[in-house]
């Protein structure tokens, strides 16, 4: 332990601690801006600058460890002036137009200037000019970077991707793609971690509001909306709602009261693709000898497009099932449409997601099937959604639980659980038991494979067969286990693969507070709908039954493998963004 | 794939390293009179593209320094103190919250600024332009504005070239009557801002003067004398300073006589500086050249008595103090009385009169770091001594004598034993010096010129055997019997102006080591011509100096870089046996490269409009 005073105030602290994390223990929390745990801790913004006793020069609260005997103030003259003056400098590199930013409001830059009473600028302002295509799934505004070099840590260090790197020297530093490639052409995986802990407006996602509005303006386009289950979890945060309050069935009622047509549930089509990944699965394992191990899931396109990059021979291993997403588009302008008596070519088929990958997917041609056009035509993110709720004006207190359109919004808890890491597996394993065995096992057999480790691996037997099993989320451990795979170091029966940390729960498409990591908390929150739910298996959801009953036949059949499988081998890896959609000729979303 | 590889420098790199050296080339060729706020924003551009652009400060910071100094720069902008405020204040913050020393020190480099050239800031602010000072002296030719005593460089290079060396002699004495002193020890100021640096290096400046003096014939008349002023000049000191003041009273018309304590006259130039570098007839030919315009000179004349200063008074019209500064400094440490210790300024002061100690096989320890201690270390090993061991309490970097005298000592054989400060002195039962004892030093911290502390180090003292002792540990002026006698002093100096005037006796002037304590040839030299031109205008005149000699156009050519030639010495081994003078003449072939590297600063450029030849004084 060292002894150190923070402002008057001693504390003992274990060796190794930072200046922040001992003045947090005293009640002071230092105002920093580009630090990040674990992530980032370069000392870049200066912004935590505190003084130190017998020191001139000031010391990074973030990354200065404390010593035995250190005075430090974190609120003196000069830490003051300095800290002032560096916010002051940052805001002359930024640009501060804050009403035309979507980080205005939840902004720590906006912040750390509100706090610090900014009034008038002594600095002129020298921020870059934005010079990047609006129409890309990410766009990155460069003149509200700052620099914090966050979104670099975070693609190295999180998704071990380096896409994003410095250009630039002296003051013309700045951030973009690696060998200053344009995003499109780079093995860039759109999993947008960058996006959500970028601490200002430099990165977004690109913005596909106006056409969603355009279709709801359209007396002849019958919007027809799917939620994601990660999207329950996370959609209340940005328009005041408590966790217990944000329902699902107020973001139904929501979505009624914006103009949607028909509100359905992902979850659905989660289970369908339980169905027929599970079915897959067990083919697999009656061949063995004709498939590459293990087999990998493949609902989530942050993956897919890292395989396709980075292991391309290990593409055969993933399972052909489409996405929920996919599966779901496809019905939508198929059985559904027919069922509910639509013209399929009138459907607007948009899709709620965590996920800014999500909005490459649904453009790959591989995973058009229904012959109306794209399956799914639009994808909004959940952060989208919730600034379309604030912009309608729709109270969030008026908004009361409503039910999913009949019958498409019936899903099972293993199906709503899809949204976590290891959720997947797990409502595949409780299915592929069941189809095995033909009998269920306990809803919660699996549950070994729950937790928030980047990688975790669980044996079980299925039908006398032993299974070795692994679930990884975060590229760069998923990096990892795909080397060990290769080397032979380990060996799997099935892999579950969710881009981003903790899943899709903590996707690129949530919504995000500096500083916080919230994935573990909602994954709880799926956890807990899926263990209420009267359904916990896949098979067992009416609609998947009705589904093969009048349509598809079974797991794999034909018509299953026409509507429900794609060969991700073939993907084109281009951000399609389907220019001939966009509705403004100037390309501004 | 191979995991390491050795870092070697591409095209790029290299060629870079290149532009390093010529860049520090221009930056020792930076000319004088510049606006110092502009260079620093240059300065500060400099640093900002070597910043790595990862931290706020330095990033972001130093491009609004930059562009809040070009601002009060530009001559059509208006800014008021409060931006100069801003600019100090961010500054600060710059410097202590920068991450790394490129952001600081660049931040550093402002704030210095801010105190240093504040004046100028203002001036920019208030008058929208450089303040008068800096416009007036920009760009002159860079060698005359500092040469202390202001010669007509580029003219003698130029009569040199053209193998005219009576002329380049009669030249160089229009401002200073020593040329030979100062062909074969002046310390060269000139050389510093050559602008021939931006191609290669500085001209070898003194060497173009020693090529004059070496082949100028026996004697080169000095200039006759103007009408008999019948106005009388007490100079009391017969040094440089006073010798050049007599020199030039004397073609004045005034009659100037020259009160030498000692038995023979040229101070420091005969009593410091050892023949091996100012050969005696060398000195001697300066002296005769000054005194054939009719000096009056009183030697072993001490005026430090009532009746000699009453005398002065009465019947001397102006009076010129050139003393010097010949008093040792005491060492401090016990044992400093011991028989064997010898202050430097006494051995020397006794060789100039032929008095030659007797070193023979002795071991001589040499207290200090300075040209004087160098002197008398090789001057030890001259006169027989087995060895020499220079002491000195920092290190040799750190050392104020010419890098030149050092690697000179060390050739010819004396031992620099750096960081050991003198901590006591061992005697006898005879009281004489058998060993120096020295406490070791590490170097510390910076002072404000930059140059680091010596501390003393953890450790022992250490023991240097030796028989004689000599300190060369700096001079005083002998101040005393003239502030008794009302002569204004300061930190142990005569207190004088630039203008060489003594404030607050009418018709007193001073100069030299005596005004501005232990200094080079050159500036007193240029004292003492401030103090004939003041002393000229105080009696009632405005006699001007000036040399009736054409100074031949130069040639055009390309500037080619080429090598500096430089002076050679004798062996070591062969010179350090005897008092002849160590270093050589040119050959005629090297001048000549010599002279055709000059780029003749006062016809190009600003030198042929403005701030270039002053032909007369």
């Amino acid at each position: 332990m060292v002894n150190v005073t923070i402002n008057g105030m001693k504390i003992s602290v274990p060796e190794g601690t930072t200046i922040m994390q001992a003045a947090d223990m005293v009640g002071i929390k230092v105002p920093h801006l580009c630090y990040l745990k674990d992530v980032n801790d370069i000392g870049a913004c200066r912004v935590c600058v505190v003084e130190v006793e017998g020191t001139d020069k000031l010391a990074t609260a973030c990354n200065t460890e404390c010593v035995e005997g250190m005075v430090i103030t974190t609120n003196g003259p000069r830490a003051r002036a300095a800290r002032r003056i560096n916010v002051e400098l940052i805001m002359s590199d930024h640009n501060a137009n804050c009403p035309y930013c979507l980080k205005s409001g939840n902004c720590t830059l906006q912040t750390l200037a509100n706090d610090l009473g900014l009034l008038i600028p002594d600095y002129h302002n020298v921020a870059e000019k934005m010079n990047w295509s609006r129409e890309l799934p990410i766009v990155r505004d460069a003149s509200k970077c700052i620099k914090c070099m966050r979104c670099v840590q975070t693609c190295d260090k999180i998704q071990d991707m380096g896409i994003w790197s410095i250009l630039g020297t002296g003051y013309r530093t700045t951030i973009g793609v690696r060998e200053n490639k344009r995003i499109d052409l780079s093995d860039c995986t759109l999993c947008g971690q960058c996006i959500t802990h970028c601490p200002v407006g430099a990165l977004r996602e690109c913005d596909d509001r106006k056409r969603f509005e355009t279709a709801l303006a359209d007396p002849e386009k019958i919007v027809l909306l799917q939620i994601a289950p990660a999207v329950r979890t996370a959609w209340g945060e940005q328009i005041g709602l408590s966790v217990k309050d944000a329902t699902l069935g107020k973001l139904v009622c929501a979505f009624k009261k914006i103009g949607v047509d028909y509100v359905f549930d992902t979850n659905l089509t989660a289970d369908l693709t339980i169905m027929e990944e599970g079915s897959e699965f067990l083919d697999r394992l009656t061949h063995r000898e004709d498939h590459q191990w293990p087999m990998f899931t493949s609902c989530c396109p942050g993956w897919i497009r890292f395989a396709k990059t980075q292991a391309p021979d290990l593409l055969e291993n993933l399972s052909t099932a489409k996405s929920p997403q996919q599966m779901f588009g496809t019905m939508s302008k198929t059985y559904m449409a027919q069922r509910l008596g639509l013209d399929p070519d009138k459907i607007f088929s948009v899709s709620v997601m965590p996920c800014t990958a999500k909005k490459y997917e649904r453009t790959v041609d591989e995973v058009q099937d229904s012959g109306h056009g794209k399956d799914v035509d639009l994808v909004l993110t959940t952060r989208e959604i919730d600034r379309i709720i604030r912009s309608d004006g729709i109270e969030p207190d008026e908004l009361y639980d409503m039910p999913f359109d009949d019958v498409f919004g019936a899903g099972s808890g293993a199906g709503v659980i899809f949204g976590s890491t290891g959720g997947v597996m797990e409502a595949a394993l409780r299915s592929a038991y069941f189809l095995a065995t033909g009998k269920n096992p306990d809803p919660d057999a699996f549950s070994e494979v729950r937790g928030s480790g980047g990688w975790r691996e669980a044996t079980f037997d299925l039908a006398g067969q032993e299974l070795k099993i692994a679930i990884v989320s975060g590229l760069g451990n998923v990096r990892k286990l795909v080397e060990a795979v290769r080397a032979g170091k380990e060996q799997y029966d099935f892999v579950e693969v969710m881009a981003c940390p903790g899943g899709c729960v903590g996707g690129g498409g949530q919504p995000y507070r500096d500083g916080e990591e919230k994935a573990a908390e909602r994954a709880g929150i799926l956890y807990s709908l899926d263990n209420v739910n009267d359904i916990r298996f896949s098979h067992e959801n009416p609609t998947v039954i009705e589904l093969y009953e009048n349509f598809l036949d079974a797991p794999l059949s034909e018509k299953s493998h026409k509507y429900l499988h794609t060969e991700v081998k073939d993907w084109d890896l281009e951000m399609n963004f389907d220019p001939d959609a966009l509705l403004d000729p100037r390309k501004t979303y | 794939m191979n995991r390491l590889s050795i870092r070697s420098q591409d095209e790029a790199q290299k060629t870079i390293a290149g532009l390093y050296k010529d860049l520090e080339r221009r930056i020792v060729a930076s000319p004088p009179g510049q606006c110092p706020v502009d260079l620093a924003v240059s300065f500060l551009r400099l640093c900002h593209s070597q910043s790595c652009g990862k931290c706020v400060p330095c990033r972001v910071g130093i491009r609004q320094l930059q562009d809040m100094m070009e601002n009060i720069l530009d001559l059509d902008t208006q800014c008021d103190m409060y931006d100069l405020a801003i600019l100090e204040r961010t500054a600060k913050a710059i410097a202590i919250s920068a991450d790394c020393a490129i952001g600081s020190e660049a931040a550093n480099m402002v704030l210095r600024g801010l105190q240093g050239y504040r004046e100028d800031y203002e001036y920019h602010i208030k008058y929208n332009t450089c303040s008068p000072k800096i416009r007036e002296a920009a760009q002159p030719v860079p060698c005359m504005r500092t040469c202390p005593a202001n010669v007509d460089i580029p003219g003698y290079i130029a009569l040199v070239k053209h193998q005219r060396y009576a002329d380049a002699v009669s030249l160089i004495r229009k401002d200073n009557p020593f040329p030979t002193v100062c062909a074969l020890i002046c310390e060269h100021p000139c050389e510093m801002r050559c602008r021939r640096s931006l191609v290669d290096a500085p001209i070898n400046i003194r060497g173009m003067k020693r090529f004059a003096v070496d082949n100028c014939g026996d004697s080169v008349p000095v200039p006759p004398k103007m009408d008999d002023t019948g106005k009388r000049v007490a100079i009391i000191g017969g040094g440089p300073s006073g010798l050049t003041a007599a020199y030039y009273l004397a073609i004045m018309g005034h009659k100037p006589t020259i009160f030498e304590k000692r038995a023979q006259l040229g101070g420091m130039l005969r009593y410091g500086i050892p023949s091996y570098r100012l050969p005696r007839e060398r000195l001697q030919w300066d002296i005769d050249a000054i005194l054939s315009t009719g000096v009056e000179v009183k030697l072993n004349y001490d005026i430090s008595t009532k009746e000699a200063m009453q005398d002065l008074r009465d019947n001397y019209d102006a009076t010129y103090i050139s003393i010097g500064s010949h008093n040792a400094k005491n060492l401090g440490i016990p044992g400093e009385f011991a028989k064997g210790v010898i202050p430097a300024v006494e051995m020397l002061r006794g060789i100039g009169d032929d008095a030659m100690p007797d070193f023979k096989d002795k071991s001589v320890a040499v207290i200090g770091g300075g040209n004087v201690a160098m002197d008398v270390a090789r001057t030890a090993k001259r006169l027989g001594a087995s060895e020499v061991t220079i002491v000195y309490r920092r290190r040799r970097v750190d050392m104020t004598a010419l890098p030149d005298e050092v690697a000179g000592a060390v050739a010819e054989g004396c031992e620099l034993v750096q960081l050991k400060a003198p901590a006591r002195i061992d005697t006898d039962k005879h009281g004489n010096v058998t060993a120096l004892w020295a406490k070791p030093q590490i170097v510390g911290m910076a002072d404000e010129s930059g140059r680091p502390r010596p501390l003393d180090a953890n450790g022992p003292e250490e023991k240097i055997p030796c028989q004689i002792i000599i300190s060369a540990i700096g001079q005083a002026t002998d101040i005393r019997f003239f502030e008794e006698f009302g002569i204004p002093v300061f930190r142990g100096n005569i207190k004088a102006g630039n203008s060489s005037v003594v404030d607050e006796v009418p018709g007193t002037y001073a100069g030299g080591d005596c005004v501005t304590g232990p200094s080079t040839v050159i500036n007193a030299v240029a004292a003492g011509k401030v103090a004939a031109a003041n002393i000229d205008t105080y009696l009632g005149y405005h006699h001007e100096m000036s040399v009736d000699i054409d100074i031949p156009l130069p040639d055009h050519q390309d500037d080619i870089p080429y090598g500096r030639v430089e002076l050679k010495e004798r062996f070591a081994r062969v010179r350090g046996n005897d008092f002849d003078a160590v270093e050589e003449p040119l050959s005629f072939e090297e001048a000549m490269q010599e002279c055709s590297r000059c780029l003749r600063c006062d016809y190009h450029g600003y030198g042929s409009f403005r701030g270039g030849r002053e032909e007369r004084w």
